[in-house]
């Protein structure tokens, strides 16, 4: 009898042995800004999308565990690094996502290279990180400068819209998106007639406007985000700078900044984004779960927060191919990039040698009040700029991963 | 046409005016800071956040009960007062007697919870509010484009200023108010109600903010962090003119909206540093301000 009794137990012990071989343990951690300026087109957003990513795959996947901490880094390089540090090293997290700030996220990335993490962007704008800055952990998923540079940029030119003055924030996103945007401005035939560069958070832009007003470029690029867009835009319509015949640039403009200028103001912007809420049923649908998940109700998920949403999904499924056990976060990035990538929300695309993720992007103009059929209806479809040119060519990205 | 510094004379004389109203905006919060520190003896940090919500009580005027501009521009920063008349009775009258630590720890943590309940609604994206109609538009007066919006700003921020400096320094009201700073129980002695008249004072000293933030909605992003941006540069502004003194408020508050101008112009990089070095510069040279009285 205890001999039986015995075996029974060594049995069990066997079994559960087996089945906690199978089971992969996955821990990913949304660093965002949870509190300030970027946290209605990341924060709290990102990690209703993050549940939903985890919840939809482990659906699936059963014996797939994922975990799931999140953290505000405040817009500080500083605390970010200190965050990814900490997650990385005492709570064992396996990737990062999200990171809204390029500013931040490329000091994240540093983090996850030297910890040989995973590190997937879809906050941040700076096409750095899959430029001269790229490593072999990270992946940037969503938007990048370039593409909106090249997106927003020559479709302006196209249109007659051949000199430029610049409002730039002063730092290493709105260099980036300034630098990328004079590049392509240039190369489709147009020049540039100046910049100025204003402080992160700036309440007043009346002064900048003022002397983007006297440059007498066609066209004032806002190279800047978030409130600080969304004064320029509205100090911009006071100042009669659309009616005075210049025509304004938002190279980076979100639903919810749509959604706080108010169609009014926004009415014949143009803008580039790779994921609408309100495109098709699937994204309609996507949206309602979303807000069920714990987004407020009357907040629009940007393409942020669908970038979010895919990227875990498209990290996981590189996880399970691998299967269980310790895999360094080279191996998972290469893995992630090995494998085509398709999910509901952007499609069928690639990652290419830089991290690049590639999908089409759109090139949207906010409709006026009257062409609006319900709340949340921002946009009119104007062109749909496919995935090989949307984005960088890896070739002219300076990334020292491409081999020339 | 001449030039300054390379700058051709027509800007210069723009981003003078342009430097001119967005010192009102300084003007009109610094002095309800310093009514407040005047009278009551508190360093009121939530003044930022009752500046949002009077913009954002703006917004739900129109939104909620189709109030325009015009009535919100009486009605919210009357019931905003209500809240600080409230916020007085319940939480500050009990900190007169203590250190001035109490009453900033108070009013930095009210300013806090306002922001946060604030996000937790209504997002930090914003939230969308135009210029009234009867006020749109601009006209040129030669050397720059002056919005019409941007013109009522300055005249009535400087109505508001002046007659407020009035009151309090060349009327009965405003000798009883001062009386009852410097000596309460003498002034109480005469049949005043001290107590009832630092609540007003401090209601008066909220509605201006909200005054401010109602005034500040159709150019400014609607957003909860909008009066956190502000303030510290505001409290700059006070330090500089001098802790409590109304006049040092408001002309600190127009000269620096002035110099700040004419560094987005000259080196827009340190647009948004440049009042904490004339701060430093003054704290050194002068420690009690421009406009304050020693000890």
């Amino acid at each position: 009898m205890r001999k039986t009794l015995g075996l029974a137990a060594l049995a069990a012990v066997l079994a559960c042995g087996a089945a906690n071989a199978q089971q992969l343990n996955v821990k990913i951690g949304v660093l965002s800004d949870m509190s300030s300026l970027y946290a209605d087109i990341g924060g709290p957003g990102s990690v209703a999308a993050a549940k939903m990513a985890i919840a939809d795959f482990t659906k699936d996947h059963p014996n797939v565990k994922v975990e799931m901490i999140s953290g505000d880094h405040q817009n500080k390089p500083d605390i970010g690094t200190q965050i990814a540090n900490q997650w990385f090293d005492v709570d064992k997290v396996d990737m990062v996502i999200d990171v809204p700030n390029s500013g931040v996220a490329l000091a994240v990335s540093q983090v996850a290279m030297n910890k040989n993490k995973v590190f997937i962007v879809s906050g941040a704008a700076a096409s750095d990180l899959t430029g001269p800055k790229c490593n072999a952990n990270t992946v940037h998923w969503t938007y990048d400068t370039w593409m909106l540079a090249n997106g927003t940029g020559t479709a302006m030119v196209k249109t007659g819209g051949d000199s430029w003055f610049f409002l730039t924030a002063d730092y290493a996103f709105g260099h980036a998106l300034e630098r990328d945007t004079s590049a392509a401005v240039e190369k489709a035939g147009g020049k540039i007639l100046g910049k100025v560069r204003h402080p992160l958070n700036t309440n007043d832009f009346s002064s900048f406007l003022l002397q983007a007003q006297s440059s007498k470029a066609k066209v004032v690029g806002l190279a800047n985000a978030g409130g600080d867009t969304i004064n320029s835009i509205k100090q911009a319509a006071e100042f009669g700078i659309v009616k005075g015949g210049q025509k304004l640039a938002g190279l980076l403009v979100f639903a919810s900044d749509v959604n706080a200028l108010g169609l009014p103001t926004a009415q014949g912007l143009t803008l580039t984004e790779t994921w609408y809420w309100d495109a098709n049923d699937t994204n309609r649908a996507w949206t309602k779960r979303w807000h069920e998940a714990g987004a407020g109700a009357t907040k629009y998920p940007t393409m942020i927060h669908a970038g979010v949403y895919a990227g875990i999904l498209h990290y996981l499924k590189a996880r399970l191919d691998m299967g269980p056990g310790e895999h360094d976060g080279k191996s998972v990035v290469a893995k992630m990039k090995a494998t085509p990538t398709d999910d509901p929300l952007f499609g069928k695309g690639t990652i290419d040698a830089t991290g690049r993720k590639r999908h089409d992007a759109y090139l949207f103009e906010v409709k006026p009040p009257a062409q609006s059929k319900h709340p949340g209806d921002f946009y009119t479809l104007k062109a749909t700029i496919p995935a090989k040119d949307a984005f960088r060519d890896p070739k002219d990205s300076n990334c020292p991963l491409v081999g020339s | 046409m001449f030039e300054i510094f390379g700058i051709p004379s027509q800007a210069l004389f723009g981003q003078l005016l342009i430097g001119l109203i967005n010192g009102s905006f300084y003007a009109l919060l610094s002095l309800g800071l310093a009514v407040i520190f005047g009278m009551l003896n508190i360093i009121n940090f939530s003044h930022g956040a009752q500046y949002m919500m009077g913009a954002f009580v703006a917004y739900l005027l129109l939104q909620y009960s189709g109030l325009g501009y015009w009535p919100a521009l009486i009605v919210a920063p009357i019931l905003v007062g209500i809240t600080g008349v409230i916020v007085e009775r319940l939480f500050l009258q009990w900190l007169y007697k203590l250190d001035h630590l109490y009453g900033l720890l108070l009013t930095f943590g009210l300013a806090l919870i306002l922001e946060g309940v604030a996000r937790n609604y209504f997002g930090s994206a914003g939230l969308p509010y135009t210029v009234p109609e009867s006020l749109q538009g601009g006209r040129n007066l030669g050397f720059m484009f002056l919005p019409n919006y941007r013109a009522w700003v300055i005249v009535a921020s400087l109505t508001v200023c002046i007659g407020t400096w009035f009151v309090i320094e060349r009327t009965r009201l405003g000798a009883y108010l001062r009386a009852a700073t410097e000596n309460p129980t003498l002034v109480r002695a005469f049949g005043i109600n001290v107590p009832r008249m630092i609540t007003l004072t401090y209601g008066f000293g909220v509605a201006l903010a909200a005054f401010a933030g109602v005034m500040a909605a159709p150019i400014y992003n609607v957003s909860p962090q909008m009066g956190s941006e502000l303030i510290i540069v505001v409290f700059a502004v006070v330090v500089i003119g001098g802790m409590g003194s109304i006049l040092g408020a408001i002309v600190t508050g127009f000269g620096l909206g002035v110099v700040e101008g004419l560094t987005k112009v000259f080196f827009p990089e340190a647009s948004n540093t440049v009042i904490f070095v004339i701060m430093a510069i003054v704290l050194l040279v002068r420690p009690a301000g421009l406009f304050g009285r020693r000890g």
